[in-house]
């Protein structure tokens, strides 16, 4: 056996906390192995040659590295090293920056202490590796696309052309989203509606796409290739197929009520086509509004409509259906103004936000202006963003460029109008951007510097006044405005954290959803098979949504096209001369994937690879690939190594699914956590068996964390009562010898619990302080202690 | 010849002793001007709100001769507007504690005629204790 070992320097991240030198001294005294390098960024082209030689020119057969945590690099590395022939699961990735340099940040000398354990456990487990094949599982070709703006109509037009299967899911009665309401966009001043519209159109006529409007997503459980996805179908009233948009409904129709699409501008009837661009073109009839359905009270539309699509007896109908990969296109709101009470949107109706002002003009455009827009506008930048008053610290990206170009309009529409925009810092980083806001000042519009202080209104003759600095001369305004607009900032929709909710999928600090990586996973999260774009992730405008949701579905085709995907050859085996035959595994399974003839056997291309049949097995004769009894032992082992006279070790099995990655993000966080601990990657924490924890007391554990999915989003749903089951068993045996049951516990998680993590390692690891140190008394012979598994 | 402003390392101290004693991190300050304009002193002031958090920035202790520190009337209206959460009436009583330790006397009691102490309203006095006396 020739082991290599690789420890990063990952530029500083690791080396600025961890003695890298001494990781690798530490290294060079382990038995078998026979090369250790250190190197700045193993994950660069260097890097990885470095590997690579020492696999053609030192004759390595198992790789070890030191790095960052497996769910950055793993695959890379996997490359390399199949790429000089090696298995590529010969290689052992030492997690030695997200759980170890960065929650250790503040203690470096344990921190280098645990890095060396965190090695010696690897290189334990390395020792042990089999050269397995890769494996892969059947995908098959549907997506769901969550919001019907222009993100989701560009990411459902791509997968569908690309012949992949879309649902399309829009909670409003038409797809369009907010690009529906605009006038023109900036900066080349396109007709929105004209440019959308096509667009809308292409969507039902797809014949890949099925469009679920006036729809809402109530429950999305599984995992990537099999996410079941519940639908609510909201009642219309109106047959989509047989409404011919006539409109004679509306005529007849005697209730007035605002109209959402004109932002509350203009009215509608209870019974209504949504916007005159509305995808399905169909009438829909507002239940809240109209005089009454049950009983029914009015009847008006119904005897008017000739194709007769109307059934007042309409109810919500539940659909479920099966799909693959997941692209979420939910959106933003415009920030409420009445929120920021300085500027009184309240109190006038010459203070307007910016998407009235979109109406307005596509009205006046029309030759049907809808109200006087007057002679003096005043256009007040970042309301709602850039403002800790109102808790958002970010900036909206777009309200710069599109005051730009409302204000423009109205100059150019009439000349004599005086057109001032107040901002505090004018941001025209696009492409045209700065030219656009150059032909915006040659027009005439006015920029002034200065964040507006308040708005105040005269009831009598409806001028607004408003004060302001002109930070540039340092004097004060005071000036009177026919129209105030202001340019309202985006915040993550209703829509996108609802959906946040029923993924689990993280938000940043602005509550917008986080992707998996800034730079390089722009639209991927954690959750594998979700993709996020437009809006939903952060405010962006037209073109960048355009090309977010192109990246999505191109990201979704990626993991899609080949019809399977690459999984670890994590699959369970059993040892044929320890099995008896005596069945006891086989309903543990819930997949199905364990079958006895004569001994057990299990069918590979069932088996998920959670591991949580192998503590059913009386003896002993059931085991898991890449995670066997006897490697764990042997990490187990190796973690207590460093362990001193009167310290306390605490081992967390980590899932890989989610606790594992949630202990990054806890440590990209930089939040600390108790440095005696030790975390192992485990497929799901049922594949902890009674006694593997036994073993790990009787070798130094004081204290067991089993960290598993949240049974809702958990690819092994069945997993949990597995660990319920070992977790009260170990207990058991526990306080047979007197040691505190409490030393083992468990919780469920999802990725974004950090701080719940942190407190349930730091809670065990304070009772088992609290507790001592286990004795070497209590500890002897632990392991061979009978548990009893309780149904 | 428009004025030249000197920028080096030794404005940092003036700077960072304001910002020391008045807890606020000046830095912060945008300049969007939301002070200026929301103030009520500002047509009293001889240079803005804004200006004043401007110099102090750019460690200009020539603002310690500007009336606006002795106008600011710790009414909090820029505070509670300021879009960086800035408290500038901090920054205006740091910059005339700066004044107020160097403990000059600017009016002698003793030397006011009994007739004007009769007339003098009481808040006035004590306004001018505190103001022009170490």
């Amino acid at each position: 056996m020739r082991i290599g070992v690789y420890v990063c320097h990952c530029g500083g991240n690791i080396s600025d906390t961890v003695d890298v030198q001494a990781v690798a001294s530490f290294a060079e005294n382990q038995p078998d192995v026979v090369l250790v390098r250190d190197y700045s960024h193993m994950c660069s082209e260097v890097g990885q040659k470095m590997i690579w030689d020492g696999i053609t020119d030192h004759k390595l057969d198992r790789v070890v590295i030191a790095a960052c945590s497996p769910q950055f690099h793993e695959n890379t590395f996997m490359a390399t090293v199949e790429k000089a022939g090696l298995s590529p699961y010969v290689l052992e990735i030492a997690n030695i920056r997200e759980q170890c340099a960065w929650p250790h940040f503040d203690l470096p000398e344990a921190a280098t202490e645990k890095a060396k354990d965190l090695v010696g456990m690897s290189i334990a487990k390395a020792r042990l590796d089999e050269a397995l094949a890769k494996r892969t599982m059947p995908i098959g070709k549907r997506v769901l696309v969550v919001g019907g703006g222009i993100a989701g109509i560009q990411a459902s037009l791509d997968l569908a052309d690309a012949g992949f299967k879309v649902y399309l899911v829009e909670k409003e009665p038409t797809i369009g989203g907010k690009m529906a309401k605009l006038s023109r966009t900036f900066p080349t001043e396109d007709c929105a509606a004209c440019i959308l519209s096509p667009k809308m159109a292409d969507v039902p006529a797809n014949p890949n796409i099925e469009l679920l409007t006036f729809t809402e997503i109530e429950e999305i459980t599984g995992y990537l290739g099999n996410y079941e996805v519940t639908v609510v179908k909201k009642p219309r009233y109106v047959d989509t197929e047989k409404c011919t948009a006539c409109g004679k409904c509306t005529e007849v129709c005697p209730v007035v009520v605002p109209n959402e699409y004109e932002e509350g501008l203009t009215s509608r009837k209870a019974i209504y086509l949504p916007s005159p661009i509305a995808v399905p073109h169909s009438f829909i009839l507002d239940d809240q509004a109209c005089l009454g359905l049950f009983p029914m009270a009015c009847e008006r539309c119904s005897e008017v409509c000739e194709p007769n699509a109307i059934n007042y007896d309409d109810t919500p109908e539940r659909v479920k259906f099966t799909v693959d990969t997941i692209i979420v296109a939910t959106g933003f709101d415009i920030f409420d103004a009445r929120g920021k009470k300085v500027y009184g949107i309240e109190h006038s109706r010459n203070v307007i936000t910016a998407l009235d002002m979109e109406r307005l003009i596509v009205h006046a455009s029309e030759g049907k202006p809808l109200r006087p827009i007057g002679k003096r506008i005043a256009f007040i930048q970042c309301v709602g963003s850039r403002d800790e008053q109102v808790g958002n610290e970010h900036c909206s990206r777009i309200c710069c460029m599109y005051a730009t170009k409302l204000s423009q309009l109205l100059k150019r529409s009439d000349p004599s109008r005086d057109v001032y925009v107040f901002y505090t810092d004018l941001r025209a980083y696009g492409k045209g951007f700065e030219e656009y806001y150059k032909r915006a000042q040659r027009t005439g519009v006015k920029f002034i510097r200065g964040r507006v202080a308040e708005v105040n209104s005269s009831s009598s003759d409806g001028k607004v006044t408003l004060k302001v600095e002109d930070t540039l001369t340092r004097q004060i305004i005071e000036a009177d405005f026919d129209l105030v607009v202001l340019s309202v900032g985006l915040l993550p929709g209703e829509g996108t954290k609802q959906i946040a909710r029923i993924l689990k999928l993280a938000e940043s600090p602005d509550g917008f959803l986080q992707e998996a990586h800034p730079k390089f996973r722009p639209v991927d999260t954690l959750a594998d098979g979700v993709f996020i774009c437009g809006c939903a992730q952060g405010p962006k405008d037209i073109p960048d949504t355009v090309a977010q949701a192109s990246a999505a579905s191109s990201r979704a085709i990626r993991l899609m096209n080949k019809g399977e995907y690459d999984i670890a050859p994590v699959i369970a085996f059993v040892h044929d001369d320890l099995c008896n035959g005596c069945g006891e595994c086989i309903g543990h399974c819930p997949f199905g994937a364990l079958v006895l003839t004569q001994t057990a056997s299990v069918n590979e291309a069932v088996c998920r690879g959670c591991g949580s049949c192998i503590s059913s097995c009386p003896t002993d004769a059931l085991d898991l690939h890449c995670y066997t009894n006897e490697q764990l032992l042997a990490v187990v082992r190796a973690s207590m190594d460093s362990k001193q006279e009167g310290e306390i070790r605490i081992l967390v099995f980590a899932d890989d699914q989610t606790t594992y990655r949630l202990a990054d993000n806890v440590g990209t966080g930089k939040l600390s956590y108790s440095s005696q601990t030790r975390i192992i990657r485990v497929p799901s924490g049922a594949r902890v068996t009674p006694k593997l924890m036994l073993q790990a007391f009787e070798l130094g554990a004081d204290g067991i964390f089993i960290g598993e999915s949240e049974e809702k989003s958990s690819p092994y749903p069945h997993s949990v009562a597995t660990i319920k089951k070992n977790v009260a068993a170990v207990r058991d045996a526990l306080s047979k010898r007197n040691i505190e049951p409490e030393r083992i516990r468990y919780a469920e998680f999802v990725t974004v619990m950090l701080g719940a993590f942190v407190n349930q390692l730091n809670g065990l690891c304070d009772f088992a302080r609290s507790c001592g140190p286990i004795s070497a008394d209590q500890r002897r012979g632990l392991a061979h202690d009978q548990v009893e598994l309780k149904q | 010849m428009a004025n030249r402003l000197m920028i080096s390392t030794g404005n940092e101290e003036f700077l960072e002793r304001i910002s020391e004693m008045s807890g606020q991190i000046i830095t912060l300050c945008e300049q969007c001007g939301v002070c200026s304009g929301s103030c009520p002193m500002v047509s009293e002031m001889d240079i803005t709100p804004s200006q004043m958090m401007r110099m102090v920035q750019l460690g200009q202790s020539e603002v310690l001769r500007a009336k606006t520190i002795w106008l600011c009337a710790s009414c909090f209206t820029c505070t509670v507007r300021c879009p960086r959460g800035l408290d500038l009436s901090k920054v205006a009583e740091a910059l005339r504690q700066v004044i107020l330790r160097q403990a000059v006397d600017h009016i002698d009691i003793k030397a006011l005629p009994r007739d004007e102490l009769v007339e003098l309203p009481q808040i006035a006095l004590v306004a001018g204790m505190r103001k022009f006396t170490g």
